[in-house]
């Protein structure tokens, strides 16, 4: 099989629009004005692209360099620096849950079990087949005593057992 | 526990007094309870005599390390030739530790006044508050409270801005910080030159932890003299510190003491003590990074930073890390190596190839394929990981490994020998 043809576009192959264009550049520029260089906005620029796009194409992360006038290969090394940011498309809903020691002696790794299988996720990092879920393990959270917390998106959510998880997932789908 | 609780009768409530009062999160609110008179007062002083106050009181860092806060101030150029910067650390990252997401959370001025009072006093045009990317509540919080309090001119000419985080524990070392702030990975960088010199943007910068910095007003308010009286034990170790306790205890959360209070009151009193029918084993008392204590040094530690030392491990950040008799010792060493392998930035061989060696020779142990020698092997690594590296990243590993064979050779043992059944290791 040829590599090379495709019978039909591949997804991601329309036009790309541009995140920093009208508001968003705006905003950005604001960004700017609280450095003294333009490179120190790298970070608040590709939490502006990841909010705006939901994750960090190649092609975002040339766009960001040629705002920031920096290459981008320097931009993936940041990317890739930093768990945050998705180089890849994730569910709807991207949880982010604890299981370092504080919170895996408390049975955080439970918790991580039960919402692969209500999230339908089953496997750490996949997405569930109607592409709302996304599940992953992260390292400490810094809520050590409100053992399991969790991140779905923005939300930061304490105290979270397995039996809690079912509800849980319920209100947001 | 959460907030708002009655403070136990034991804790001395500064830091803390304000936590679970919405409303003194609001300027308006904050103004009420006699906020921001402080910073007035720090304005109309001579920076040089704030630094001296500061020096007095014996305030040393809340982040881990605990060095002398006036001290460092002082390392600040006298005569301004550059911008100087201020940096506050609210990369809260280490497991155990979950103070400053509270000071944040429920009193984000009192952060703001004593970082805007040691701006003032470092002569520092600019302020970054750099929050962890995790912190989404305490962001939205800060990000509140800065606007109004920049609407309400308290900071003068000062300006004071929020930088997100990305997910990168690393972040917290002061030097990656600034790397991150300049939009560059977090690797640390080599010392020196120290931040005073060269820090964020190669300009003079001091970099403070959260709640170092929310104890400043305090001190203004009050007198060096008052702070230093705060002290049970050792006089270098003054004033209150906001500890966290997790883990296996009844009543997990922060509780505020005075210097030199003792571990095993906090424990068994103000957390409530173990769960129901369990017993202490083992404690990591200031944050994950510092070497295990076991019950007996547990039960006999004061909590400064000499009381700690003299038990053989730190005080650190002040996480306290409760373990009681169910907890597989060799898991969770294994669980905590597993977090720096995850954290290292990889700039240093022995960090990047130790964490990652230290987690696996740790796995095979745990799934039976362990061999005798693997012991020595660990503690062989641990040696070449500690002190040899621009940062501590890789002796946080070691720490939990050396002592967690030396307190617990035989968990370790009955893996190996397979008297243990062996765990799947995900």
């Amino acid at each position: 099989m040829s590599v090379g043809t495709h019978e039909t576009p591949p997804a991601g192959t329309e036009e790309y629009q541009p995140v920093f264009t009208g508001e968003m550049l705006e905003r950005l520029q604001d960004v700017f004005s609280r450095y003294p260089t333009k490179q120190a906005a790298l970070l608040p620029a590709l939490w502006m692209v990841q909010q705006a796009r939901g994750w960090i194409s190649d092609r975002s992360m040339a766009e960001v360099a040629e705002v920031l006038g920096i290459t981008p290969a320097y931009v993936k090394g940041v990317v890739t620096f930093y768990t945050m940011y998705h180089q890849h498309p994730v569910g709807r809903y991207f949880v982010q849950v604890c299981t370092t020691s504080p919170c895996n002696v408390c049975g955080a790794e439970a918790v991580a079990r039960a919402l692969l299988e209500a999230t339908g996720a089953k496997e750490l990092g996949a997405t569930s087949p109607d592409g709302k879920w996304t599940v992953i393990e992260v390292e400490c959270l810094g809520a050590c005593g409100f053992a399991t917390p969790l991140l779905v998106n923005d939300d930061f959510i304490e105290s979270v057992t397995p039996d809690k998880v079912p509800e849980l997932v319920r209100k947001y789908t | 526990m959460g907030y708002p609780h009655k403070p136990h009768p034991k804790e001395t409530v500064v830091l803390s007094k304000h936590f679970g009062e919405a409303d003194a999160r609001s300027y308006k609110g904050w103004v009420k309870r006699g906020g921001y008179e402080m910073l007035k007062q720090a304005l109309t002083m001579e920076p040089a005599k704030v630094i001296d106050v500061v020096k007095e009181s014996g305030l040393r860092g809340r982040g881990g390390a605990g060095f002398p806060t006036g001290l460092k101030w002082s390392f600040m150029p006298k005569e301004k030739k550059k911008p100087h910067y201020l940096c506050v650390n609210a990369d809260e990252s280490e497991p155990g530790t979950f103070k400053d997401r509270e000071i944040m959370r429920w009193t984000p001025h009192a952060l703001l006044e004593g970082a805007a009072i040691a701006a003032h006093a470092i002569q520092a045009e600019v302020t970054y508050i750099y929050i962890r990317g995790e912190f989404t509540e305490p962001w939205t919080i800060m990000e509140r409270a800065l606007g109004e309090a920049s609407a309400a001119g308290v900071f003068g000419g000062m300006k004071v801005h929020l930088h997100r985080g990305a997910g990168a524990y690393i972040c917290g070392e002061e030097t990656a910080l600034m790397n991150s702030i300049e939009g560059k990975r977090g690797n640390p960088r080599i010392k020196p030159p120290f931040p005073a010199a060269a820090g964020v943007f190669g300009m003079p910068t001091t970099i403070n932890n959260v709640e170092t910095l929310a104890a400043v007003p305090h001190i203004l308010k009050h007198g060096a003299a008052w702070y230093k009286g705060l002290s049970l034990a050792s006089p270098k170790s003054t004033g209150t510190k906001l500890f966290s306790i997790c883990g296996h205890v009844a009543k997990p959360g922060n509780y505020e003491v005075t210097m030199g209070f003792p571990l095993k009151d906090l424990l068994y009193d103000l957390a409530g003590g173990m769960r129901p029918g369990r017993t202490l084993k083992a404690c990591i008392p200031g944050g994950s990074s510092v070497p295990i204590l076991n019950r007996e040094e547990t039960e006999s530690c004061l909590l400064d930073y000499e009381g700690v030392v003299e038990k053989g491990s730190m005080l650190g950040s002040g996480g306290v890390i409760v373990l009681d008799d169910t907890t597989d010792m060799v898991y969770q060493i294994m669980r905590l190596a597993r977090f720096y392998a995850h954290e290292s930035c990889a700039q240093c061989t022995q960090c990047r190839e130790g964490t990652a060696w230290t987690t696996k020779i740790l796995e095979r142990i745990l799934s039976g394929q362990g061999k005798t020698a693997d012991l020595d092997l660990l503690l062989d690594l641990a040696d070449n990981m500690t002190g040899k590296t621009i940062c501590v990243l890789s002796d946080s590993c070691a720490a939990p490994v050396v002592s967690g064979i030396k307190k617990f050779r035989n968990e370790f043992e009955d893996y190996i020998a397979g008297r243990r059944k062996p765990v799947m290791v995900a």
